[in-house]
Parts: C-alpha cells; sequence; structure tokens
C-alpha cells in the first residue's frame, strides 16, 4: 500500500510541477483541453459506479445503492458537501443493521 | 489587499479543509493505515485523486491500478499549473510550493480575481492553497483517528462514503449535456468491465470516453 501512496503523491507532484514549468501554448491546444477537462468526470463517474456495486469482480445490489440514492437526493437539494456524506452514511448504516 | 480575496480565500480553505475529515474516515475504512492516509493529504494533496487511491485498493485494486486511476485524475492540475504560471511568476523553491497547493479551489479563486487585480489573483491563490493545505491535513488526521476507534466499517455506514464522496465530486461537472453523456457512458463501460478485469482497471477503462469524445470536438 505505501508503494501506491509514495507513487500516486509523486506522479501527482509531477503533474503540477510540470505544468507550472512548460510554455502555456502546448496545453491550449482546444482538444487536449477538451479531453483533460472530460477524464475527471469520466473517473469520477465510473469510479461512482464500481464503489457502488462493485465487490470485488461481482456486480452486488446492497445496502451502498440506498446511500448513494440518498447522496443523490441531498445533492440535488443542493445539501452541504459534509452534510450529503452524513447523511448518505447514516442511510447504509440503518440498513445494515436491519 | 481587497477584502474579498480575504474572505473568499478563507471561507473556501475552511469549508474545503473540514472535508478532509471525511477523507481521513473513508481511507482507514478502506483499510489504508493512520501514517498512510496522513502521507496521501501531505503529499499527494489532490481530494479526488487522494479518494480514487483509498476507492481502488479498498476493493482489491493493484498499487498499479491505484496509482494510474490517481495519476489520470491528477492530470488536471498540470493545466491549473500552466493556466497559473504566468500570473505567479515563480521560480526555485516557491515554484515547489505553488505546484503543491495548484489545485481546483486555488485555482478557481485566482481566476476570480484575476480579471480586476493581478496582485489580489496571487494572493486568493496562495491564501487559499495554504488555507487548504493547513485545514485539510488537519482533518484528515482527525477523521482517520475517528475511523480507527469505530471497527467495522460496513456497519457504521461508511461503505456508502466513498461512493458518495465521488458522487459529490461529479456533481458540479455535470453542467453540460456532453458531461453528462460521459459520465452515463463511464459507469455503463465500468460496470460491464467489472466482471471480466481485477479491480480498479474498469476505471482506468473509463479514460477511452473523454478521449473519444474530445476527439470529436469541434474547433
Amino acid at each position: 500500500m505505501w508503494s501506491a501512496v509514495i507513487g500516486a503523491s509523486a506522479l501527482a507532484f509531477a503533474f503540477k510541477y510540470i505544468g507550472q514549468s512548460i510554455p502555456q501554448s502546448v496545453l491550449t491546444n482546444p482538444r487536449i483541453a477538451k479531453i483533460a477537462d472530460l477524464i475527471p468526470t469520466a473517473l469520477l463517474a465510473g469510479l461512482v459506479a464500481v464503489q457502488t456495486f462493485a465487490s470485488k469482480t461481482e456486480l452486488v445490489v446492497d445496502q451502498r445503492i440506498a446511500g448513494v440514492a440518498v447522496a443523490a437526493v441531498a445533492l440535488y437539494l443542493r445539501a452541504n458537501f459534509l452534510v450529503m456524506l452524513i447523511a448518505a452514511t447514516l442511510t447504509s448504516a440503518l440498513l445494515h443493521q436491519l | 489587499m481587497s477584502r474579498a480575496v480575504i474572505r473568499d480565500s478563507l471561507s473556501i480553505s475552511i469549508a474545503v479543509g473540514t472535508y478532509g475529515a471525511a477523507f481521513g474516515v473513508a481511507s482507514v475504512a478502506a483499510g489504508l493505515s493512520i501514517a498512510q492516509t496522513c502521507a496521501l493529504s501531505l503529499l499527494l494533496f489532490s481530494g479526488a485523486s487522494q479518494f480514487a487511491v483509498a476507492g481502488v485498493l479498498g476493493a482489491g485494486g493493484s498499487a498499479m491500478s491505484a496509482i494510474a486511476a490517481s495519476a489520470l485524475l491528477a492530470l488536471r492540475n498540470g493545466f491549473y499549473g500552466a493556466r497559473m504560471a504566468p500570473l505567479l511568476q515563480v521560480r526555485g523553491f516557491k515554484r515547489l510550493l505553488a505546484s503543491q497547493i495548484t489545485i481546483d479551489e486555488s485555482t478557481a479563486v485566482a481566476l476570480a480575481h484575476e480579471e480586476k487585480s493581478a496582485s489580489d489573483a496571487r494572493k486568493g491563490f496562495w491564501l487559499t492553497g495554504g488555507g487548504i493545505y493547513l485545514f485539510w491535513n488537519l482533518a484528515t488526521l482527525l477523521g482517520a483517528l475517528g475511523a480507527n476507534s469505530l471497527g467495522d466499517p460496513a456497519q457504521w455506514g461508511l461503505d456508502a462514503t466513498i461512493p458518495a464522496a465521488f458522487l459529490g465530486l461529479l456533481w458540479p461537472r455535470l453542467k453540460s449535456n456532453i458531461s453528462r453523456l460521459v459520465a452515463l457512458a463511464a459507469i455503463c463501460l465500468a460496470l460491464l468491465l467489472t466482471p471480466f478485469l481485477s479491480p480498479g482497471l474498469p476505471i482506468i477503462a473509463c479514460v477511452l470516453i473523454p478521449i473519444i469524445a474530445g476527439w470529436r470536438v469541434r474547433t
């Protein structure tokens, strides 16, 4: 696990530093900029799906889906990030007890 | 320095910094140690990437998968850096410091003040980045210590905390039709690949979708 911690940290810093150091023109290509803008959207969406439904390599429906559904409602109602997280966590905890 | 910059920087530092507690809790619940959790906040210092490391490792993914998912999410910080460099004009040690705090929020505050005053924009960047760094790391430690004393994560509903956090990070990015379409396609692709690939790889495969969608953009 330490290798993941150190490796991920080193790469993130490298990107930040390279960005500060290269000429801006390289990154203003509209196609590159569009792809870079959409990458976090795709990865975060993939992470939501996998973290909600995957158990190792199996797809399962358990109490997590209820927590995430409550989170979606909270976000729709413009709830604060922490309020949303607490609501999702409590929902999952409650269903786990049943 | 205008009071608006100080107000913006401080309020965002405190609001965003406290989310560090959520990361601390989620990371320990995913199986990382307190030291590893704090190291991610100190060294990686980019929320989505940190949650990705914890999420992928917690789901049984390899270190390589965790690093790749985290790196793909961290790429955007490079673009922020390129945008900030002409404004900040820093070299040497100060550039190292500036790089570490080049994140969503410090860039956003700088950009919001750039038109009125370049000096205010610079101060907004340093105050916001530095403030979040301080609060984020303190909150991470508190969250990690708290989660460590709880026991079974699922019993406390913490298995839903990480996907909810990702949803919260995704939500503000869903403003355009193309981004909603990309998100929907990524959800389908990740779920379709889950039974066939080892954990973590389906997330990385999602990078194909923005490459295809972005390539077709009209210039």
